[in-house]
């Protein structure tokens, strides 16, 4: 096996080895020594100085909270920022009894039983040396008698940081929505890097749905400490970067407008710039401060927003869902000239009420007195004075399937993709949706309810404004969004979604008609046309909140104010080169005519005020 | 007639034959792998926060250990003389596998998935260099000739170069030193030894500019001078010496380090758990922990002294400083005298592949016990 020619005898062989394993053993013995050597030096020889190194100087990092992006309106007013305030937070570790703590924190400033409960609970997940929040937003005097009695407070801190506070307070609740305290469901589901410097989250609106680009970088920081916790200097930092700055389409002085106009009634509005799709306005009324619930609302305040019943939290704009009533007439009139189911020389005579074979019960005409509108009624007059029968008529000649196609092209039935969180659909109904949704055939009867948007149909108030926009701009397709730019920077214009193909004389036609609803006599909403400067097309509308026989006249006097009749308005101006439009309900505000025009007229008396001066910062 | 000696000893327990018990395990290399395993598990649980996931993960490759240690001690030494080359070849075949399809961590591929498991090839060839050169060089004269050295190099060279490429330049230095020291112990001439001395000397250089990433150089870098990256490189390092300094003679007790606690050291249950214990058992923990080192150690050079075979001498004997090699190059990086390479500390550290290699590795030894006491 061996190779012999350099044979070796086993024994030296051996002797090698173990002459080699001494060698060996010799070195690893010195190899030793450094090592103890080494070790003896650190632990014995200066044992004191990595004690003080690692028992007074502990180098901790700490996140650091990127400021969250400030969000502005269009002439750059300010509808977010941040502003100091000053919380008293705890670090177990550090106090020599956290009981006797709290009990002399408690002699020294108030803390509601409720505070300490929840602290007990957050320290419960908190390790010894993190700190956890006691009291927030403390007062002056607090801070104060907190600073005095700092020495025998070890293990309690006033820290300063950044919360959200809105100028504004209540009159963009909704649009902005607010930022509050994340909660356990939210904590599971957030990455805990970025927001270890922060605990607050966008809840609703703007807020939520840029949360992403308002939360910006999370920095963070090396310091050492001593054995009390104290910083006692920065080694390093990396610093945080902000979140972007929002500027939204948003106007204050439209919204202001509006918001004063409705804020007695449960109302909303949505303004829509035609060009670009911005939402010029937003308002549901009644409102919040949303500044309520930045630092942790409290319970009596939540509830009472909660449970009133007028329902202040609810964002009626995207989710109020309503018969859009007489409103629709307009686009439901310009599909029937598509269509041809109707043209412009066509007329019915209005006896006041409408009867189809087979049912005994007449639809009655409820924008007339008894007698209806007359002999030949036109689409002209039929949007004008708002004649119902006409388009009892004209929706059993297109079918309800034609008109479900065209009004989703308006945004009817479908979410318009709006950037904030929360909207509603609306419903469109179909012969396929009532089958579904129902379980039952679609009768004549159904299209006759929903060719005056009455019956299954509903649309959101900002489904309104887009319909409007989308009537305005003949057709091209106008998508709403809040967002106009960030940082600073232009976002690009959105991909219009379908243009709705429609002969430019049948909206030359329906615009007239539009236009007469306010400048004509006999229009609905001519009572709002006084001292008007412009040109505005609209439509009033009328939604039922209780059926009412079609014999009986409704009579508001005799029936309960939450169930009176919803009034609906939408609106474009000016007429030649449509710029805004807009869609608003007052909820039992009654009459289109009476309560919700004049607010469209005032939103965009605002806004031809800013078209006409010339704007800050533009030469 | 192995297995006949093996049925006459089961008959007749208490014999005058030494090994006489029905199973080959060296007693006092198991006694001393145990107390070495407790204290593992000890600083494991300890350094993870006081978990016991990562602790009970360790007992099962430690059981798996004892196990394949006690199946490995079983076969007689010229079993693994003749299939250390398979042994060597699927570790060579794992490692170019882990190159075409390992799992990515940290920025290496070290890992091959194995669906219940993942394995660490790199730690595999730790035991399979020194068992194929022990083989290859056992068969041939002693001292080896210059050309089986060419060969055994070459050998060797394999295997590094591809755990190079992982990169992993502290485990490739490593197992290149397993595999010399085999030579070495075969009375590699002096003349081979001043040449591979002044040959490694002239390598670093090159090895400085064309085989180490910038990472690597960092970290020698910032072993001359931690203080000049406070928070990047440095702060292992810093963090790692004020755990051992802190610790003293005696320790700051178990569970009780701070360093270690408040999540200061990094990768605490791995590389650095030699940081753990000195925090928390000071140096008398240090010392006695080298001590049982010393003693397993001492116990395989007795082992491979005593051999009949060749093989088994160089084996045991390369075992032996490969494993001194494993704890030098552990305790000199974690106390800053060397740079921070990806060197575990053996039998201690958390990590499933080198405590079963290591077992297995002190199976073939029991076995090379085994032919020493039948002669």
């Amino acid at each position: 096996m061996n190779d012999t020619s350099a044979f070796i005898d086993v024994s030296e062989q051996k002797n090698l080895f173990i002459s080699r394993v001494v060698i060996a053993s010799v070195i690893a013995t010195a190899m030793t020594l450094i090592i103890v050597a080494r070790y003896f030096d650190l632990q014995i020889s200066r044992h004191q100085d990595f004690v003080t190194h690692s028992d007074n100087n502990r180098v901790l990092m700490r996140p650091v909270s990127p400021p969250r992006g400030l969000i502005y309106d269009r002439n750059g007013q300010l509808l977010a920022d941040n502003q100091p305030t000053y919380n008293l937070t705890l670090v177990r570790e550090r106090s020599v009894d956290l009981e006797e703590l709290l009990t002399s924190l408690k002699q020294l400033i108030h803390i509601p039983e409720k505070n300490i409960v929840q602290f007990r609970e957050r320290q419960k997940r908190r390790k010894p040396y993190e700190s956890t929040a006691l009291k927030y937003n403390l007062t002056e005097e607090e801070r104060s008698i907190l600073a005095v009695n700092s020495y025998r407070l070890a293990g309690a801190e006033v820290s300063a940081r950044l919360a959200r506070h809105y100028p504004k307070a209540e009159l963009f609740a909704h649009a902005v929505g607010y930022v509050g305290r994340i909660n356990e469901a939210e904590s599971r589901v957030v990455d805990s890097v970025a927001y270890s410097g922060t605990d607050s989250i966008g809840k609703t609106g703007i807020e939520k749905y840029y949360e992403q680009n308002l939360l910006g970088n999370v920095g963070n920081e090396h310091v050492e400490t001593n054995a009390r916790g104290r910083v006692m200097r920065s080694l390093s930092k990396v610093d945080p970067e902000a979140g972007e700055s929002l500027t939204l389409h948003l106007d204050s002085h439209l919204q202001e407008a509006a918001h004063t106009a409705l804020k007695d009634y449960r109302a909303a509005l949505v303004a829509i710039e035609i060009k670009t799709g911005g939402i010029l306005a937003m308002v549901s009324t009644p409102v919040f401060d949303p500044n309520l619930f930045v630092a942790g609302i409290s319970q009596d305040n939540y509830s009472a927003l909660l449970h009133s019943k007028d329902r202040p939290l609810f964002n009626r704009a995207i989710r109020g869902q309503y018969p859009p009533g007489s409103t629709i007439k307009p686009i439901f009139g310009v599909i029937g000239l598509q269509e041809q189911s109707i043209s412009m020389d066509y007329r019915v005579d209005d006896p006041g009420f409408f009867t189809i074979e087979g049912v005994e019960r007449p639809w009655r005409d409820h924008n007339s007195k008894r007698g209806g509108h007359g002999k030949d009624v036109d689409l002209a007059r039929a949007i004008i004075e708002s004649c119902d029968v006409y388009f009892y008529t004209m929706g059993l000649e297109t079918g309800i399937d034609t008109l479900a196609d065209y009004s989703e092209l308006f945004g009817l039935g479908k979410i318009t993709g709006v950037d904030i969180p929360g909207e509603q659909a609306g419903i469109m109904p179909t012969k396929m949706w009532k089958q579904q949704a129902r379980g039952e055939p679609w009768f004549n009867g159904d299209t006759i309810n929903a060719s005056i948007g009455q019956g299954f149909m509903l649309a959101t108030p900002l489904q309104l404004a887009v319909m409007t926009a989308r009537l305005a701009a003949r057709g091209n397709a106008v998508q709403p969004r809040l967002i106009k730019a960030r940082n600073g920077v232009e976002e690009p214009p959105l991909t219009p979604a379908n243009a709705i193909d429609i002969e430019p004389h049948y909206w030359d036609y329906v615009h007239q008609a539009m236009q007469d609803v306010v400048h004509a006599p006999r229009g609905t909403a001519f009572g709002i046309r006084k001292g008007m400067t412009y040109t505005m097309a609209g439509k009033t509308g009328t939604a039922q909140v209780i059926s009412i026989n079609a014999d009986d006249e409704y009579d508001k006097t005799k029936i309960d104010q939450r169930q009176w009749d919803h009034a609906l308005f939408i609106a474009f101006a000016p007429v030649e080169d449509p710029q805004i439009a807009i869609g608003l309900i007052v909820e039992n505000g009654g009459h289109g005519s009476s309560t919700a025009a004049p607010v469209a007229r005032l939103v965009i008396d605002e806004y031809m005020k800013t078209q006409t001066k010339p704007k800050l910062g533009q030469r | 007639m192995q297995s006949s000696d093996f049925v006459r000893q089961l008959q007749t327990p208490g014999g005058n034959v030494k090994v006489s018990k029905g199973v080959n395990l060296d007693y006092m290399l198991v006694m001393i792998l145990l107390v070495l395993c407790v204290i593992s598990l000890l600083v494991i649980y300890s350094a993870t926060g006081q978990d016991t996931f990562y602790v009970k993960r360790q007992l099962i490759f430690m059981m798996a250990g004892f196990f394949i240690m006690s199946v490995f001690a079983q076969f007689p030494a010229r079993i693994w003389e003749r299939w250390a080359f398979v042994f060597y070849a699927g570790g060579v075949l794992s490692l170019a596998a882990v190159l075409l399809g390992g799992v990515e961590i940290n920025g290496a591929q070290r890992w091959l998935d194995l669906g219940f498991t993942r394995l660490q090839p790199s730690e595999l060839m730790k035991i399979c260099v020194p068992l194929m050169i022990s083989s290859y060089i056992a068969k041939q004269a002693i001292p080896p000739t210059f050309q089986h050295v060419v060969l055994a190099v070459v050998l060797i060279a394999l295997p590094v170069f591809l755990v190079m490429r992982q990169p992993d330049l502290g485990t490739a230095l490593l197992i290149s030193v397993s595999g010399f020291l085999v030579l070495f112990l075969a009375g590699l001439k002096r003349g081979y030894l001043i040449s591979a001395f002044v040959l490694a000397l002239a390598a670093l250089p090159s090895l400085w500019f064309f085989v180490m990433r910038d990472y690597q150089k960092q970290r020698v870098l910032t072993l001359l001078n931690p203080q000049d990256d406070k928070l990047g490189a440095g702060w292992n390092i810093i963090q790692s010496t004020t755990a051992i300094g802190s610790g003293g003679w005696y320790g700051k007790g178990w569970t009780h380090g701070t360093q270690s606690q408040l999540n200061f050291l990094p990768e605490s249950h791995t590389d650095f758990i030699i940081a753990v214990l000195a925090e928390e058992f000071g140096l008398v923990g240090v010392l006695t922990l080298c001590g049982i080192y010393f003693l397993l150690m001492g116990r395989c050079l007795f082992i491979g002294i005593n051999a009949p075979s060749m093989f088994g001498r160089l084996m045991a004997g390369s075992v032996a400083f490969t494993f001194f090699i494993f704890v030098f190059v552990n305790l000199s990086m974690v106390s800053g005298i060397l740079p921070v390479v990806g060197a575990p500390l053996p039998l201690v550290s958390y990590g499933g592949t080198a405590i079963v290699t290591l077992f297995a590795g002190f199976g073939i030894l029991m076995s090379v016990a085994a032919d020493s006491k039948q002669r």
